[in-house]
């Protein structure tokens, strides 16, 4: 218990430093425009992919158990749009980044640290938390347009799922689709990314810049940042689901 | 000048540096020697501000480090060179940016500007057709020019080195350690070097100091470690049957 609150410290710590002393602009702007690529447009194919296929399973898994003549028709394209956008992209998508993304930046900043190149930035009087860390939140800021791109493809892949299978005519799902539609969903779902986006940029950072040992450490603290990032995530989840939606 | 008075370092119970008292000349290589486990790197990153000492003093010029603000410090590493042991070149950058980044970072000059200089120092260590190289692409030899090369671009009055010729054949590493030399006086910088290579005690050592268990055993210069009878330090340094003979030759030649 007092390791965790030694970690939750040295945490907070290392985000204060990371809002610390500004690395020179023009070197910035270089850098930001580095992690968008790598953890912005480099995760694009994956969460595209992933979203339109798990969309259409979700359309076919409620229409095979929703068979019932009793339930409307429109219920596949209402349940759709419903799990995913309130929990299917943000939350499941940003655990899948921490796999990704946390698992990069853990390992870049870990490498970093077993080669020596973090004390050699300190030496030379850089803000390593500054350096490294603000570009990777700044990057991350973006994540949301990813959830936007994962909740059409995914209610998109629902869709192509459900009309190609036989599992709802057009109309219907396009009428759950419109159906009761709440756009507080769409806010509640884009204050969670932007949360999870912070946790997805902060958390393996803190793994990564404080690992011990050499190329199996790297390994391990990927590993360890995986499973802090995710905890952390549902259990932000839980928090701002309970604070925003009841 | 670097003055060390007193300095002490402990993680949890145990001590790691003993009350060590030293000075740096400027324009002279100054070698800090000892086994693995004596103290050598612990002591070079209380230098640096890496690590904050347990105790004692370190004094830039006058100016202790424990007494300077943030910016001052900041302002002291820009005046730093590192050459580490394992020469830390920023591995998404090629020669030509690793060297040019430390004035990207710290100065306002024309990125032409920037660039002429970093290919002065780069032509300095006599590095040649690698500026579009990654560090993956280069020798260990010329990775630790790359360092060098990034130590010196800033004109730095300090460069310290972390066992700058580990891990090379010994050709390369008589050359790493004459272009330190002849840079500590080209530039007139003091130059704190770590190390346990005997050649470069022999060759550079203009001033060294010997580290065990933490504490300084010995200080001298390369001439005068042929003639210590320190038991600490020849059983170190005198540990191999060939250095045990270049020993007694030089004492026979100097009698």
């Amino acid at each position: 218990m007092i390791k965790l609150l030694e970690h939750i410290g040295r945490y907070f710590i290392m985000l204060q430093k990371t809002f610390g002393k500004f690395t020179k602009t023009s070197v910035l702007q270089k850098l930001i425009v580095r992690e968008i690529d790598d953890l912005i447009t480099g995760s694009l194919g994956i969460v595209a992919f992933i979203s339109f296929f798990v969309g259409g399973v979700v359309a076919i898994q409620t229409a095979i158990n929703s068979d019932n003549p009793l339930l409307p028709k429109y219920l596949v394209g209402f349940a759709t749009r419903q799990s995913i956008i309130l929990e299917f992209a943000p939350t499941f998508i940003s655990i899948i980044m921490a796999g990704k993304v946390g698992s990069f930046i853990t390992s870049s900043i870990g490498t970093m640290r077993v080669t020596e190149q973090i004390d050699a930035l300190e030496v030379m009087g850089v803000n390593t938390y500054n350096y490294l860390i603000f570009p990777k939140i700044v990057a991350m800021t973006l994540f949301p347009f990813i959830i936007v791109i994962s909740m059409f493809l995914g209610v998109f892949g629902g869709y192509v799922a459900c009309i190609s299978g036989g599992f709802s005519a057009h109309a219907d799902f396009i009428e759950g689709l419109q159906l009761d539609f709440n756009p507080f969903h769409v806010t509640y779902a884009f204050i969670k990314t932007f949360l999870f986006a912070m946790l997805l940029a902060t958390i393996p950072a803190y793994h990564g810049y404080y690992m011990k040992g050499g190329a199996l450490g790297v390994g391990k603290a990927s590993t360890t940042s995986f499973v802090w990032t995710s905890v952390a995530i549902i259990v932000m989840n839980s928090f701002v689901t309970n604070f925003l939606l009841t | 000048m670097i003055e060390i008075n007193n300095l002490t370092k402990s993680f949890a119970d145990t001590m790691v540096l003993n009350g060590v008292t030293t000075c740096f000349d400027q324009g002279k290589t100054n070698l800090v020697i000892g086994q693995s486990g004596s103290g050598k790197t612990v002591f070079l990153k209380c230098i640096l501000g890496l690590h904050q000492a347990s105790g004692g003093e370190i004094i830039y010029n006058k100016a202790p480090l424990s007494e300077m603000s943030e910016n001052e410090r900041t302002l002291l590493r820009q005046d730093m060179g590192m050459v580490f042991q394992g020469s830390a070149l920023f591995d998404s950058m090629t020669v030509e940016e690793n060297v040019m980044f430390p004035m990207q970072m710290f100065t306002n000059s024309p990125i032409d500007e920037i660039r002429e200089r970093a290919n002065i120092a780069i032509k300095r260590v006599n590095l040649i057709n690698a500026n579009e190289k990654l560090p993956s692409e280069i020798s260990g030899g010329m990775k630790k020019r790359v360092a060098i090369a990034r130590a010196i671009v800033m004109n730095p009055n300090y460069l310290f080195c972390d066992e700058p010729n580990s891990g090379l054949d010994p050709k390369t590493a008589i050359l790493i350690d004459n272009l330190i030399q002849e840079i500590t006086q080209e530039y007139k910088i003091t130059t704190v070097i770590n190390t346990h290579d005997m050649n470069s005690v022999m060759e550079i050592g203009e001033k060294i100091i010997f580290l065990k268990d933490g504490e300084k055993k010995w200080e001298g210069t390369n001439k005068e470690i042929f003639k210590t009878d320190n038991v600490a330090v020849t059983d170190f340094v005198y540990s191999s049957e060939l250095f045990k003979k270049v020993r007694k030759v030089y004492l026979e030649e100097n009698e």
